[in-house]
């Protein structure tokens, strides 16, 4: 059963989708910049850190001009813009680097924790999931079901905790923290599986509830309704009826799931990054915001905005494949 | 039956997947264990992580640097020692200019000989106001640097500082390398080269620092060939990191660091330090700036309970900014603890206990509020146990909880928890801590504390050399403020470190309120010997 993709009318939706997408971001970068302005922080002190608890008013004054910190907001603003459009995104004062280092040092190592957690949640909740809700109310249902509802209420923070206890110091088998061996300095890929285990597994877990929740109630309904009924009559073969059937239309909740999570997925990136030390972008952007530095703020802010859209889009795209009746309309 | 192959196929994937975990997790000791031979590397976790590693911008001005020198450097019992200057400066009889000689034939990691026109260009960039150094006030009294030839560097003051030398252990930056990039955000900020005993060969920002050791190190080439300092805020993460054998160290707060105590294989290194708690009594406060409050407050804190309960015992009473095992302490100004003593002062000073017990004096209440930084619980701790002391005496201090962002609008009229301390020459601290005329400058003397004598002491300890009046001069300082005590201080917190006990020559140094990169046992890292 093969089915040509409409391909014209997903690129039409991507194209609105990208139009629609640029007053947001520029509203988005806006309003970091005038939250920023508004919150208590003050971006000198931030860089001085704890020198600045001895500086001199007069060095912390020359601080300010030289950060720019001095300027209106809307100044700062438009030549953070301005710039940004021709491809400089400025100076990060807390790093002491260009901005465009620092993103691109650390977001490799996001995206590959964030793919992979997400991979995990997944399949591991769309595999228990048709498990749980062929038998609604058996025994294999009842026990991953509260694991579930167990996990949804366990902070990501507290399961890394966990995690590191349990494999890295009771069982003393996999390493509990940073991106590569501790005592060494270069970065191979055998080193950085081994280390993304935990992290991304950590994650992946506090994802899956919704993903496993989702998917049982799917395909529970689906083995209910009265065309799967029916082909089971006749006779047809469990896993027919499974995958032909209630698997499609038990999915179609649990596409558009994918594109919500994400900024959910973001959150929980932030926690199990710190836990684990893992140098990707979630740590950044705390210190980023705690100390109001605009340039990485703004571009973080951007990335993480562009993710979300990109994910509802995604999931809207899925969605539409799955179910004809839905089209395309964004 | 096809339900049971799905099963089937479920558990398979299920099995592989956990065999693919436990086969790529097979930890090649790597750094654990320690065991098979002499140790030459060392990996050590700390909580601190340094903003940027450019000397022009602030890092190893308190020296100690690993990647850098100064032209002097401390020895453990903070003594000078020359380093890159072949012996202490020549200082000028009237104290305004200090010539030092440099060592010869060293060169920086990349091969460049180190000269006179290095320290130049160090000094003269700090001072440039276009570089965004945060602690240029610490060289306020320098007014020009020259060099001499290649060899000799002469430093001119504006006034006489006698601490100066203790300034010129920062760390010096290769002029060929920095001097060709933006100061603020050049790659140099986080890939230095320098003159030091190591070489930084990673920095993974949020996770660890790696560094070689440097084989041409004029001080001889460190036997711990490879050092890693991994970093990591969260406490019990850390400790528990040490546990699985992850590190060879780590600073621990008294409570983790106890946990360690049964571990044959490891020792706990107890670091002495200036690092002090104490409350601002703000001077425009009526009740807090009154002299009987402030005398009744000091006698009415109970120290060695605080030591004891809160530190576990890993500190000791403060009752100014120098420590009591400090030579600069001047013996005789430590306060008893005596409820007694303090409500006789009250009592005499006019506050007198109305019917809630808090004691009242011309219709104003003995009532302040006290804050402290929200999620610090040293220092909550600290400010509860101030409060509760102080009830005691018929004073009631309100505690709160706030970021420095709430607080610093209210330092001039409320309490604040605050912490600090330098060790090393006592100007340092006491300079910013207690001057007049900083009041309310930044974060310096908080209290707005406001003594003419002191004053004039501390103008006269920073601008003399001879050692007997400038211990004339703190002394002065410290019987003062026993008088008048603008500050009740409460401890001076020991900072714990747990290592491997793999290595020989290790030591600690009196360490700063800061927790620097190089705090800890591990600040001589370079002269550590493996253990046969």
């Amino acid at each position: 059963m093969s089915r040509r993709l409409p391909w014209g009318a997903m690129a039409r939706m991507t194209g609105r989708r990208a139009l629609a997408a640029v007053p947001v971001l520029l509203g988005v970068t806006l309003a970091v910049f005038a939250v920023a302005e508004a919150s208590p922080f003050d971006p000198v002190k931030a860089y001085a850190g704890t020198a600045g608890l001895t500086a001199s008013q007069e060095n912390l004054d020359q601080l300010r001009a030289n950060l720019g910190a001095d300027l209106p907001l809307l100044t700062r603003w438009w030549e953070w813009l301005t710039s940004a459009l021709t491809g400089d995104l400025g100076d990060s004062a807390v790093m002491r680097r260009p901005v465009a280092e620092v993103i691109g040092e650390r977001l490799g190592w996001s995206v590959l924790l964030a793919a992979t957690a997400f991979a995990v949640a997944l399949v591991l909740g769309t595999l228990l999931g048709v498990l749980a809700g062929r038998r609604r109310g058996g025994l294999l249902d009842r026990a991953v079901s509260s694991a579930a509802y167990t996990l949804e209420a366990a902070p990501a923070f507290w399961l890394g905790l966990l995690a590191i206890w349990f494999f890295a110091l009771k069982l003393g088998a996999l390493p509990a923290g940073g991106l590569t061996d501790t005592g060494s300095d270069t970065v191979t890929a055998g080193q950085v599986a081994r280390h993304l285990v935990l992290p991304a597994l950590v994650l992946g877990l506090s994802q899956l509830p919704w993903f496993f929740l989702y998917v049982r109630q799917g395909v529970g309904d689906a083995l209910d309704e009265d065309p799967v009924r029916g082909a089971r009559a006749r006779g047809l073969r469990e896993r027919t009826v499974l995958t032909g059937h209630a698997l499609r239309s038990g999915m179609l909740p649990m596409l558009t799931l994918v594109g919500s999570r994400v900024p959910e997925l973001i959150t929980g990136a932030l926690l199990v990054e710190t836990v684990f030390s893992w140098p990707g972008i979630a740590a950044a952007t705390v210190t980023a915001a705690t100390s109001v530095d605009f340039p990485l703020l703004a571009a973080l802010t951007v990335l993480a905005t562009a993710a979300v859209l990109l994910g509802n889009l995604l999931s809207d795209l899925l969605y539409g494949l799955a179910d004809p009746r839905v089209g395309f309309d964004g | 039956m096809a339900a049971r192959s799905v099963r089937r196929a479920t558990a398979a994937i299920l099995t592989g997947a956990l065999a693919l975990a436990t086969a790529a997790c097979t930890n090649p000791g790597s750094t654990a264990g320690g065991s098979g031979g002499a140790k030459d590397s060392a990996v050590v976790g700390i909580a601190y992580e340094p903003e940027t590693l450019s000397p022009l911008l602030g890092y190893g001005k308190d020296g100690n640097a690993k990647i850098f020198d100064g032209l002097l450097a401390f020895d453990a019992d903070l003594r000078l020692k020359p380093a890159l200057a072949v012996k202490l400066p020549r200082v000028s009889a009237d104290g305004l200019t200090y010539t030092y000689t440099l060592r010869k034939g060293v060169t920086f990691s990349d091969g460049v000989p180190f000269t006179a026109k290095d320290v130049v260009y160090t000094y003269r960039t700090i001072l440039d106001p276009r570089t965004n150094n945060p602690f240029r006030t610490e060289l306020d009294a320098l007014s020009s640097v020259e060099a001499v030839g290649d060899g000799t560097v002469v430093f001119r003051l504006r006034y006489p500082y006698a601490p100066f030398a203790e300034r010129t252990v920062h760390a010096i930056a290769p002029e060929h390398v920095a001097a060709k990039q933006d100061v603020n955000t050049g790659a140099f900020t986080s890939r230095p080269i320098g003159t030091g005993p190591y070489v930084l060969t990673g920095w993974s920002k949020g996770e660890k620092l790696t560094f070689t050791a440097n084989p041409a190190y004029w001080g001889g080439a460190p036997r711990v060939k490879k050092f890693t300092m991994a970093i990591i805020k969260d406490d019990d993460v850390r400790a528990t990191r040490l546990r699985a054998g992850d590190l060879d160290g780590a600073i621990l707060p008294p409570d983790l660091a106890a946990g360690f105590q049964g571990d044959r294989a490891k020792k706990t290194w107890t670091a002495k330090t200036f690092d002090y708690r104490t409350v601002t009594l703000p001077t425009h406060n009526p009740v807090a700036g009154d002299t009987a409050v402030r005398r009744a407050l000091d006698l009415t804190v109970d120290r060695q309970a605080m030591v004891d309960k809160i530190l576990e015992g890993a500190g000791k009473p403060a009752y100014g900014p120098v420590p009591t095992d400090s030579p600069w302490f001047a013996k005789g100004t430590e306060r008893r603890h005596d409820l007694a003593g303090a409500e006789k002062i009250l009592d005499e000073a006019g506050w007198k206990p109305g019917p809630d017990g808090i004691r009242v004096r011309n219709g104003v209440r003995a009532a302040f509020p006290l804050w402290y930084l929200s999620g610090d619980k040293l220092r909550q701790d600290h400010a509860l146990a101030y409060a509760s002391d102080a009830k005691k005496a018929g004073i009631d201090i309100t505690t709160q909880a706030g970021p420095w962002e709430v607080i610093e609008p209210r330092m001039k009229t409320d309490a604040v928890l605050a912490g600090g301390g330098s060790p090393g020459d006592p100007d340092f601290d006491q300079y910013l801590l207690l001057k007049s005329t900083l009041g309310g400058d930044g974060f310096n003397n908080m209290a707005r504390y406001d003594n003419k004598t002191v004053d004039r002491a501390l103008e006269d300890g920073r601008r003399t050399d001879d050692l007997t009046k400038r211990r004339a001069a703190y002394d002065t300082v410290q019987r003062e403020l026993a008088k008048n005590p603008g500050y009740t201080f409460l401890t001076h917190i020991d900072h714990l470190y747990v290592v491997n006990d793999a290595w020989d020559g290790l030591s600690t140094q009196t360490e700063p309120h800061d927790h620097g990169l190089a705090s800890g046992p591990w600040w001589n890292v370079e002269t550590w010997k493996p253990k046969r």
